[in-house]
């Protein structure tokens, strides 16, 4: 069986340790966690996790179901499959000789990323995407030098269906 | 109301029905022993926190509601571990009290301060730092509710000590348990896919695990299978699910099940699992397993559906629910002449059974521990309380105690720990005094947790030690003999005690027979004593438990002697 990729959106309690709980679930059953953020809602008592994950389908069922045993946990949605919008913010320092600013900040034009923080030697970029388009950017920026790169992992949300 | 975090406990404990409580004190809970003794809860105080908790789990598995410990923080804390993981495997509802550090200290690596909760969080449905005494009561209340409900299991509450001294306005407390909806009532269309599946049926098998025991569900799988005419098998943790002397058991399924019920799996069209979860030790070789068959499995966890085995008909349910629904709609069905249609599948089974029952020699020299449970079982008429220890005292006594009822087979299925027969056996006698409770161990279990004879003594619960001693860690050495050429690498176990004088060091009653004519007298004599009684039987070394099927292969496998 092939391995996909996942993306869940978690509502849980807005308690200490809850997400502890999740990620031992991931460490201690063998599942993989590739992005994850977490945050408060806009109701207080509840937070949302937004998970990528990856695994045969088996698998992704288990931890759906998984994660719904945990007290903590509201509600499991898995988006994949789903409409839904999916953005990650990502900071890249990146070298910025001379010679390749100009193709630097061409790049940062295309992407409409923006550039936080110069230096003499660096450009410090600011970009809110999805993964393939975060992906594309850093193999342009690669050949540049990388320096640095920190990013949230992904938010996502499902599209409201239209009416009609 | 002005209560103390203490009192707010004992409250809240009487209120959820407890009597006994299994516990060890310290420093971090003086404050709640304190108030403990000013109740009419009885605290039967074990020599080791791990015994405490395989005494509550015994307590509950005997009784079928929630045991209960109480332990200090730190060391009295880890000692729980074990007892709190074998619980989680088995399903086993119990609540686990533990004291902490005052929270101004939590942090600080303070004097017995230990993360407990972080380290049960997998072993436990749910775990709980309590943090102000304001949320005490409703925790405890939590704590039991989870326990008990659902799929049933260990569920450990942390009280730091400024939270059970704490004095507050006590409200009562409504849980907080939002999403927390275990599914009771089963799919009424599942349940009818199943009724016909069970009419198209030509080699129909039943296979019950723990999940019914755990939900009080033995007469209506009794009854289901009564009208369905199916053979049926069990899990470990299932014995006592259905009476063994019916015609219709097959015997335990798994690694060391018996011939008929691994060959009926291999050659069944339609396997009905009821609170089973398929564990690899049922199973073997899972891409092997009843692989002509359509399977269905009926569980109140949905984990446990699709985990290990993929699944034709999945019904998430009660299993007493489930099979009471199920009853009724068989009731309104006519499924004819079912021994008749049933004949030529019986027919085969009857072919295997007659292939390798279980059997051993008893020859006139030495004693073999088959013969000694066959003895008991029929001295105690198959109606004691047995807990085991682990390995093969523990399958032998699984093949050979037939048993009739549920909640009479106490043993750690899942963790499969060694020094849990004893304090199980405990916990089983102070939820049931008037029944006979029976630990069959092994020499080497048995000093697991030898120490808790002082606890039967002392709370006049009298228990009785079957201990089939082979001077060797025995299944282990099996292993060896049948897959490392019989290097018995640190099995031997030649020095122990003289457990006659143990046992009486410890004030109870010791006896040992090491002839086959002794057998029957020492259990009678041990067996009629009031008191707790170790009945030593020096057993043939190198016994063996079989049929086996290797780790790994196919159930059907099987090696016969
Ligand atoms: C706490 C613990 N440690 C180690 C084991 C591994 N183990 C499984 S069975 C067994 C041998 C048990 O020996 P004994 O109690 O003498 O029983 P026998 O198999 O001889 O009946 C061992 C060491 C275990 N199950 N539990």
């Amino acid at each position: 069986m092939t391995e996909e990729k996942y993306i869940l959106s978690i509502l849980v309690d807005n308690e200490p340790a809850v997400l502890s709980r999740i990620t031992g679930l991931f460490s201690g059953r063998g599942y993989n966690i590739d992005s994850l953020s977490v945050a408060q809602t806009h109701d207080p008592l509840v937070s949302r996790v937004t998970m990528l994950t990856r695994g045969t389908e088996p698998i992704l069922d288990q931890i759906k179901k998984q994660l719904n045993k945990l007290i903590n946990v509201r509600e499991v949605i898995d988006l994949t499959g789903m409409e839904y919008v999916q953005r990650e913010l990502a900071l890249i320092k990146v070298t910025a000789e001379p010679e390749r600013r100009a193709e630097i900040l061409r790049i940062v034009d295309i992407f409409r990323c923006q550039v936080v923080d110069v230096g003499p030697a660096h450009y410090t970029l600011a970009v809110m995407a999805d993964e393939g388009k975060l992906t594309a950017l850093m193999k342009l920026l690669k050949p540049m030098g990388i320096k640095e790169v920190a990013r949230t992992g992904s938010v996502a949300l499902s599209r409201e269906t239209c009416p009609g | 109301m002005k209560l103390k975090g203490a009192q707010i406990l004992m409250k809240v404990l009487q209120e959820e029905g407890v009597d006994t409580i299994f516990g060890y004190p310290g420093g971090a809970v003086i404050d709640i022993y304190d108030e403990f003794s000013k109740t009419d809860i009885t605290h039967i105080l074990v020599r080791h926190e791990q015994g405490a908790v395989h005494a509550a789990d015994g307590y509950a598995r005997a009784k079928g509601t929630v045991g209960v410990c109480l332990v200090t923080s730190g060391p009295g804390a880890t000692n729980t571990v074990t007892g709190i993981a074998s619980a989680y495997m088995d399903s086993i509802p119990i609540v686990v009290f533990t004291g902490q550090v005052p929270t101004s200290l939590i942090g600080n690596d303070a004097f017995q301060e230990v993360d407990i909760v972080g380290i049960t969080r997998p072993c436990t449905k749910h775990n709980y730092l309590v943090k102000r005494t304001e949320d005490l009561g409703r925790i405890v209340k939590e704590a039991f509710h989870l326990a008990r409900s659902g799929r049933p299991g260990p569920v450990l509450v942390d009280i730091p000590k400024d939270v059970s001294n704490g004095v507050i306005e006590y409200e009562e407390p409504t849980l907080k348990l939002n999403s927390y909806q275990p599914v009771y009532e089963p799919d009424i269309k599942s349940l009818e896919k199943l009724v016909a599946l069970i009419k198209e049926a030509k080699k129909p098998l039943v296979l019950g695990g723990g999940g019914i025991i755990l939900s009080n569900a033995a007469k209506e799988f009794t009854e289901f299978i009564n009208k369905t005419q199916i053979p049926v098998t069990t899990s470990l943790m299932g014995l006592g699910a259905f009476p063994a002397p019916d015609p219709l058991w097959l015997g335990m399924i798994g690694m060391h099940g018996t011939y008929r019920a691994n060959m009926t799996t291999g050659e069944c069209d339609l396997m009905i699992t009821v609170g089973a979860r398929f564990d690899d030790r049922v199973t073997g070789k899972t891409d092997q397993f009843a692989r002509q068959a359509k399977i269905v499995q009926i569980d109140i966890d949905p984990t446990s559906i699709q985990k290990n085995i993929p699944v034709t008909l999945p019904i998430v349910g009660d299993c007493k629910k489930t099979l009471a629904h199920l009853n009724n709609l068989l009731d309104k069905e006519d499924l004819g002449d079912l021994k008749a249609k049933r004949a030529k599948w019986f027919e085969q089974i009857d072919t295997w059974k007659e292939k390798a029952r279980l059997s051993y020699e008893q020859k006139e020299d030495v004693i073999k521990p088959q013969y000694v449970i066959e003895k008991l079982y029929e001295l105690t008429k198959g109606e004691a309380i047995i807990t085991t220890e682990v390995g093969q005292n523990q399958m032998w006594a699984a093949q050979y105690y037939h048993l009739k009822q549920p909640n009479h087979f106490i043993t750690s299925g899942g963790l499969g720990v060694m020094g849990f027969g004893l304090p199980a056996a405990i916990g089983a006698k102070a939820a049931c005094p008037d029944q006979m409770v029976v630990d069959i161990a092994g020499d080497g279990s048995i000093q697991m947790n030898i120490q808790e004879l002082a606890t039967a003594i002392q709370f006049c619960l009298p228990v009785k030690i079957v201990l089939l001693n082979n001077q060797y860690l025995g299944m282990v050495r099996q292993w060896q003999e049948l897959f490392y050429e019989k290097r018995y690498a640190c099995t031997a176990m030649e020095y122990a005690p003289d457990f006659v004088k143990l046992a009486e060091a410890y004030g109870a009653v010791g006896l040992r027979a090491t002839k086959p004519e002794e057998v029957e007298s020492v259990l009678s004599e041990g067996l009629s004593n009031p008191g707790t009684v170790i009945m030593e039987f020096v057993v043939s070394r190198e016994e063996g438990v079989y049929p086996m099927v290797p780790a790994g292969a196919a159930i059907t496998e099987m090696l016969l002697v």
